[in-house]
């Protein structure tokens, strides 16, 4: 089988098609729990440990699994991991565990995880699989964080507030009032700030992609060369 | 697909089931212990915020009773007693109000033995971000107004948000959140001016789950 190479895994996951910003895919959690940067990053990292998890069990378990019952025993793999997670978590990161408790089992309906299983970890063999998921998830982490930043920016003022819940009481001083004697913009930290944010991110991507692809045409076009598919 | 092929899927799908429930089983008995122990040490984290470690000598965790009481909420309310050599210091009860903006508003409220309160927590809340949410500790200040208050401090016409007439300050854009807040706190004040020697002499009968 013709695999993926292991940048365009990467590139994949982090930009090119990127699980919040390209595909779209999980955005309950994503609209939900940004709304500042730590709370964001924590949901990000936890789905990034199911995503390498689930990616890794579903590869090396592919060529034994029958076509017919394979969502069924993916769903029984993910939903077991993002168990034994919200277990460990509870066990031994019990603070940031309170914070996320109730997002922490929403991550077995992030459809981002069901997808990578079958649209890839399924079809490639394991350091691809595991690359993957490592790939996607801090993809996805990438845009919690951007997207929680800006929503905590532009609603509190502040960025990494309450960061001693996740690094402990030595990061207490982390915290950046870069807005002092801030009203408050309550839009930005309601549902609707999380869509109009969502929105403005997928724009700046596409702005960026558009400029870009306009640069490589006019470096290519003048030495004839033939445009390579990314 | 013949009944072989049938019969050989449906047995890959239940080992699959049979290792999901391993795999879970296995880290709940790992974990189990330590979270129960993670669970106390926050609730008493919480308490000792309210009653001071060094006032009091019994195991606050185990020395709690039930009660029931309209004006303090749907559930039954715990009572977490504090005593220094077998004498009431104080107690902590777990009050719900009811009237918050969006949902219930679970509390510890704190009394010591002589009425005064030793002071009000949030334990969980889903009002607004912002707004209403600054009852809570972690937003603002305002929830350490009732340190120190009791029945006669204010009266009773006291015990009300400015906007209402009483002495307690409201939040900026959010009288709700703190009228409730305030009611449930009178209620339980008044609850215990009625029952006190009942909620300090009732056996210890639920356990810290």
């Amino acid at each position: 089988m013709n695999e993926p190479g292991y940048l365009k895994i990467i590139s994949d996951g982090l930009w090119q098609n990127n699980p919040g910003l390209v595909q779209l895919l999980g955005l309950c959690p994503l609209l939900a729990v940004t709304t500042s940067v730590v709370n964001g990053l924590g949901l990000g990292l936890a789905t990034t440990a199911t995503l390498v998890c689930s990616n890794l069990s579903v590869s090396l378990i592919r060529k034994v699994v029958r076509p017919e019952i394979r969502i069924p025993v993916f769903v029984l793999i993910i939903a077991s991991i993002v168990t034994v997670i919200e277990l460990v978590m509870n066990a031994w990161l019990h603070d940031l565990y309170n914070i996320l408790g109730i997002f922490i089992p929403l991550i077995v309906t992030n459809c981002n995880i069901i997808g990578r299983a079958e649209s890839f970890a399924s079809r490639n063999s394991a350091d691809r699989a595991l690359l993957d998921g490592l790939a996607m998830g801090i993809g996805f982490t990438l845009v919690l964080v951007a997207l929680g930043g800006l929503r905590e920016l532009f609603g509190q003022g502040t960025l990494l507030a309450h960061a001693s819940l996740m690094f402990g009481e030595a990061a207490r001083a982390w915290t950046l009032t870069l807005i002092p004697h801030y009203r408050g913009f309550l839009l930005a930290i309601l549902p609707p700030g999380a869509f109009l944010g969502l929105g403005f991110l997928i724009a700046g991507k596409n702005l960026v992609d558009a400029r870009h692809a306009r640069r490589a045409r006019a470096v290519t076009t003048p030495a004839a060369q033939p445009a390579s598919a990314g | 697909m013949n009944y072989r092929q049938i019969l050989i899927t449906s047995v890959i799908l239940l080992l699959f089931a049979v290792l999901g429930t391993a795999m879970v089983a296995g880290t709940w008995q790992g974990t189990h212990e330590r979270i129960a122990a993670n669970e106390r040490a926050t609730l008493l984290r919480k308490l000792s915020q309210l009653i001071p470690r060094d006032q009091y000598d019994n195991a606050l965790l185990d020395d709690v009773t039930e009660v029931h009481a309209q004006s303090l909420g749907p559930d039954p309310v715990r009572v977490y007693r504090a005593r220094h050599a077998g004498t009431p210091v104080a107690l902590v009860m777990t009050v719900v109000a009811t009237e918050g903006y969006s949902g219930p508003i679970h509390l510890l409220v704190g009394i010591r033995y002589d009425g005064t309160l030793a002071g009000v927590r949030v334990v969980a809340q889903h009002e607004t971000p912002g707004l209403g949410d600054g009852i809570d500790e972690q937003h603002s200040n305002w929830i350490y107004q009732f340190d120190g208050r009791s029945l006669d401090n204010p009266d009773e016409k006291g015990w009300a948000v400015r906007k209402d007439g009483g002495s307690f300050d409201q939040l900026t854009g959010a009288t709700i959140s703190p009228r409730a807040v305030v009611k449930a706190v009178h209620a339980s004040l008044l609850y215990y001016r009625a029952h006190r020697a009942q909620l300090f002499h009732a056996p210890a009968t639920a356990t810290t789950p």
